[in-house]
C-alpha cells in the first residue's frame, strides 16, 4: 500500500517535470514573433545563427527562468508556512513579507528619487526581511505560538498596507502609477541580472526545505506530540520561518506581489500526493512554477500588443484547476 | 483565558458603556471635519432646516456617512465572528466567502457593459447580486462530498473563488480602461459620498441579518463545541449552518454593496471582543456589533484629519487605530 502510494507520487513528479519542460520550450518559441521549435532547440544548445537567437536568449529565456524560479519559490514558501502555522489559510503575505517589501519600495521611490530603478529588488528584499523580523520579535513571548504570530502578522501587514497607501496618496501622482505597476506582480522586465540574483536563493532554500520536511511532518501532529517526539519546536520553527521568508522575500523582490500561488499551490499538491511534506514541497514547487509560467504566457499572448502583468492571471489560471481538484475528490469519496 | 469582563454585571455595564461610546463617536463624527459645527446646529438642521451650507452638509453628508459607518462596521464584525465559528478558522473573515471579490467583479462588469449610465443606486443592487451569486457558488462547492460539510472545504472553495473573481476583475479593468476610474473609487472602500437612500436599499437585509444572527447565538455556542458534541446535543447542523451562511451573506453583502470592500474589521474585531467577553456568542455578537461600529466611525473621523484637507481611505485609518489594539491583545492572550 505504502509502496504503491510512493510509486504514484514518483509518477506524478516525473509527469509534472516533463510537462514543465515541454511548457517552457513552447513558451520560448511562441510570442509576439513566433520562432520555429527547431531554432529554439538550436539556440538552447548554442548553435542558432539566426536573428531569433537574440530574442530567445536575451528576452524570452530569462523571463521564463524567472517565472519558473519565482513560482516555485512562492509555492514552497506557502507550503512551509502552512506547515508551521498549521492553518490552511496561511500564505507568505501573512508574515508581512509582501507588505514590508511594498513599503520599502514605495518609500525608496518617494524619498530617494534619482536613484537607479535597479536597486528596487534589493530594497524590496531588505524591507521584507525587516518586517518579518519585526513580526517575529513582536510575537515572541516565551517562544513563538503560531496563532499569535499570524494574528500579529495580519496586524502588521495591514499597517504596512496602510502605510503604503499613505505614502502613495501624499506623494506625486506619477509615482503611484509606477508603484502600482510593481505591486501587481510582473516579470516582463526580467534580464539575466535578476536571474543571477535570484537563483542562488532558490537553489539553496528549496532543497533545504525538502531536507527539513520531516520536521514539518512532525509539527503537523500538534505541538505536544512534536515535543514528545523530541522535536526542538522553537528552533525548527525559526529555521522553517526563515526559509519561508527567504524564498518569498526573494520572489517578491524581483516580481512584486503575486497572489494565489503561495496560498493554493500547496493545497493542489496535497490533493495530488497526500500530506507528507517530503512530497508536498517538490510538487508544490513544480505546480507553482507551471502556474506562473502559464500566467505569464497568457499575459503576453491574450491582449497583444499589451503585455499584462502575470500576477493578474495566476488565479485566473490556477483557480479553475483547483476547483476541479476540489470537485474531483468528491467523486472519489 | 483571562477575560477582562468576568461577571454578567460587568458585561452588561460594558455593553452600556459601549453604546454610549458609539453614540459619542457618532456625534463627534457629525461635528468635526473640515467644517466644524456645534450641537445646536445639528438640532436646528433637523428642526428648522434653512438651506444654509452648514445644514446641508450636516443632513446630506455627515449624517449618512456616520450612519453607514456604524451599520457597516457592526455588520462586518458580526459576519466575521460567525464566519470564524462556521469555518473553525480564526483567520476567516467575510471576504473568505468571496463576497467582496464577487461584488467587485459584478460592479466592474456592470461598469464595462453599461458605462457611465450606471447610477449609484444601480451599483448597490449589482454589488448585492454579485455577493449573493459568488457566495452561492462557494456554498455549493463547499458542501460537496459524502461527508456533507467540511469547514476546510468551504474555506478553500471560498479562497479560490475569491482569487478567481479578482483575477477576472483585473483582466476586465486592464482591457476596458474606462471602467477603471469609477471602479477604483468604489474598490478602495469608503463610507463617504453615499446618500441615505443607499443605506435604505440595503437596510432591510441588514436588519434581517442582525435579527438572524442574534437568534443564532445559542446555536453558535453549541456549534463551537465541535460537530460530534453538537450532534449529540441534538442540534440540526445543516439548518444552523445554512442560516448562519444566510446571515453572513446578508450582512457582509449589504456592507460591501454600500461601502465597498472594507477589510480588517471582520477579521479583527471578533478577536478583540473575545479578549473582552470570551467565547460566549450571546455576549460576543452584541460586543462585536458595538466595537465594529465604533471602530469604523472613529476611523472615518480620523481619516479626515491625517492628511487635511485630503481624506485618506478609511481603511488606512482603521489600520492605524486597530493594529496597536490587535498587537496588544495578541500578546496578552495565553497560549492558544
Amino acid at each position: 500500500m505504502h509502496r504503491g502510494k510512493n510509486q504514484k507520487a514518483f509518477f506524478i513528479v516525473v509527469v509534472l517535470s516533463l510537462a514543465m519542460l515541454a511548457l517552457s520550450i513552447i513558451c520560448l518559441s511562441i510570442g509576439g514573433t513566433s520562432i520555429p521549435l527547431k531554432e529554439t532547440f538550436l539556440s538552447l544548445i548554442g548553435k542558432n545563427e539566426e536573428g531569433s537567437n537574440l530574442i530567445i536568449m536575451q528576452f524570452r529565456l530569462p523571463r521564463i527562468l524567472a517565472a519558473l524560479l519565482i513560482g516555485a519559490a512562492l509555492a514552497v514558501a506557502g507550503a512551509v508556512l502552512q506547515g508551521v502555522i498549521r492553518n490552511p489559510l496561511a500564505s507568505p503575505d501573512l508574515l508581512g513579507v509582501t507588505g514590508g517589501a511594498s513599503v520599502a519600495v514605495v518609500a525608496f521611490m518617494t524619498l530617494f528619487t534619482g536613484y537607479s530603478i535597479h536597486w528596487v529588488p534589493f530594497i524590496a528584499v531588505a524591507g521584507a526581511f525587516l518586517v518579518a523580523v519585526m513580526n517575529y520579535a513582536l510575537a515572541w513571548k516565551n517562544g513563538i505560538s503560531p496563532f499569535r504570530l499570524v494574528l500579529i502578522g495580519i496586524g502588521i501587514s495591514t499597517a504596512m498596507g496602510a502605510l503604503t497607501m499613505f505614502l502613495l496618496i501624499s506623494g506625486p501622482a506619477y509615482l503611484a502609477a509606477q508603484v502600482l505597476n510593481w505591486m501587481t506582480g510582473s516579470i516582463y522586465g526580467t534580464s539575466w541580472k535578476y536571474i543571477e540574483v535570484l537563483w542562488p536563493w532558490i537553489a539553496a532554500f528549496i532543497p533545504l526545505s525538502i531536507l527539513y520536511a520531516k520536521e514539518l511532518n512532525v509539527q503537523a501532529l500538534g505541538e505536544a506530540t512534536a515535543v514528545g517526539l523530541g522535536s526542538r519546536l522553537q528552533l525548527s520553527r525559526m529555521v522553517l520561518l526563515f526559509y519561508s521568508v527567504a524564498l518569498a522575500g526573494a520572489a517578491v523582490g524581483v516580481a512584486g506581489t503575486i497572489s494565489f500561488i503561495g496560498l493554493l499551490a500547496p493545497h493542489m499538491a496535497r490533493k495530488l500526493v497526500g500530506h507528507s511534506y517530503k512530497l508536498v514541497i517538490p510538487v508544490s514547487a513544480l505546480l507553482g512554477a507551471m502556474i506562473l509560467l502559464l500566467a505569464d504566457l497568457a499575459g503576453r499572448m491574450l491582449f497583444q500588443p499589451l503585455d499584462i502583468p502575470a500576477g493578474v492571471f495566476t488565479a485566473g489560471i490556477g483557480a479553475p484547476f483547483f476547483m476541479y481538484l476540489l470537485f474531483k475528490r468528491k467523486a472519489a469519496d | 483565558m483571562a477575560l477582562v469582563l468576568h461577571s454578567r454585571r460587568s458585561k452588561l455595564t460594558g455593553l452600556v458603556i459601549g453604546v454610549l461610546l458609539l453614540l459619542t463617536g457618532m456625534l463627534a463624527s457629525i461635528l468635526y471635519g473640515i467644517h466644524t459645527f456645534e450641537i445646536g446646529q445639528v438640532w436646528l438642521a433637523y428642526t428648522q432646516f434653512d438651506d444654509s451650507d452648514a445644514h446641508i452638509i450636516i443632513t446630506n453628508t455627515r449624517m449618512p456617512r456616520v450612519l453607514i459607518a456604524a451599520a457597516v462596521g457592526g455588520s462586518l464584525a458580526i459576519a466575521g465572528a460567525i464566519m470564524q465559528v462556521l469555518t473553525r478558522n480564526p483567520l476567516a473573515s467575510p471576504s473568505i466567502f468571496g463576497i467582496n471579490a464577487g461584488a467587485v467583479l459584478f460592479i466592474v462588469i456592470g461598469l464595462a457593459v453599461l458605462g457611465s449610465s450606471l447610477t449609484m443606486n444601480g451599483m448597490v443592487w449589482i454589488a448585492l447580486l454579485g455577493a449573493a451569486v459568488t457566495s452561492l457558488l462557494v456554498f455549493t462547492l463547499g458542501f460537496q462530498g459524502r461527508s456533507g460539510f467540511e469547514p476546510i472545504r468551504l474555506t478553500l472553495a471560498g479562497a479560490s473563488v475569491a482569487a478567481f473573481a479578482s483575477s477576472v476583475t483585473s483582466g476586465i479593468m486592464l482591457v476596458n480602461k474606462q471602467s477603471l476610474e469609477a471602479a477604483l473609487f468604489w474598490m478602495i472602500g469608503s463610507v463617504s459620498g453615499r446618500q441615505l437612500d443607499h443605506l435604505l436599499i440595503v437596510l432591510p437585509y441588514l436588519v434581517i441579518g442582525w435579527i438572524l444572527s442574534l437568534l443564532l447565538t445559542g446555536s453558535l455556542n453549541v456549534m463551537a463545541l465541535g460537530d460530534d458534541s453538537a450532534k449529540s446535543l441534538g442540534q440540526r447542523m445543516l439548518l444552523i449552518r445554512g442560516l448562519s451562511v444566510i446571515a453572513v451573506v446578508f450582512l457582509a453583502g449589504s456592507s460591501v454593496a454600500i461601502a465597498g470592500p472594507i477589510a480588517f474589521i471582520g477579521l479583527i474585531v471578533p478577536h478583540l471582543c473575545r479578549f473582552l467577553v470570551g467565547n460566549d456568542y450571546r455576549w460576543l455578537l452584541p460586543y462585536c456589533a458595538l466595537t465594529g461600529g465604533l471602530l469604523l466611525v472613529c476611523a472615518d473621523l480620523v481619516s479626515r484629519f491625517i492628511l487635511m484637507p485630503k481624506e485618506v481611505p478609511v481603511g488606512v485609518a482603521t489600520a492605524l487605530i486597530g493594529v496597536p489594539f490587535l498587537i496588544h491583545v495578541a500578546r496578552r492572550r495565553k497560549h492558544a
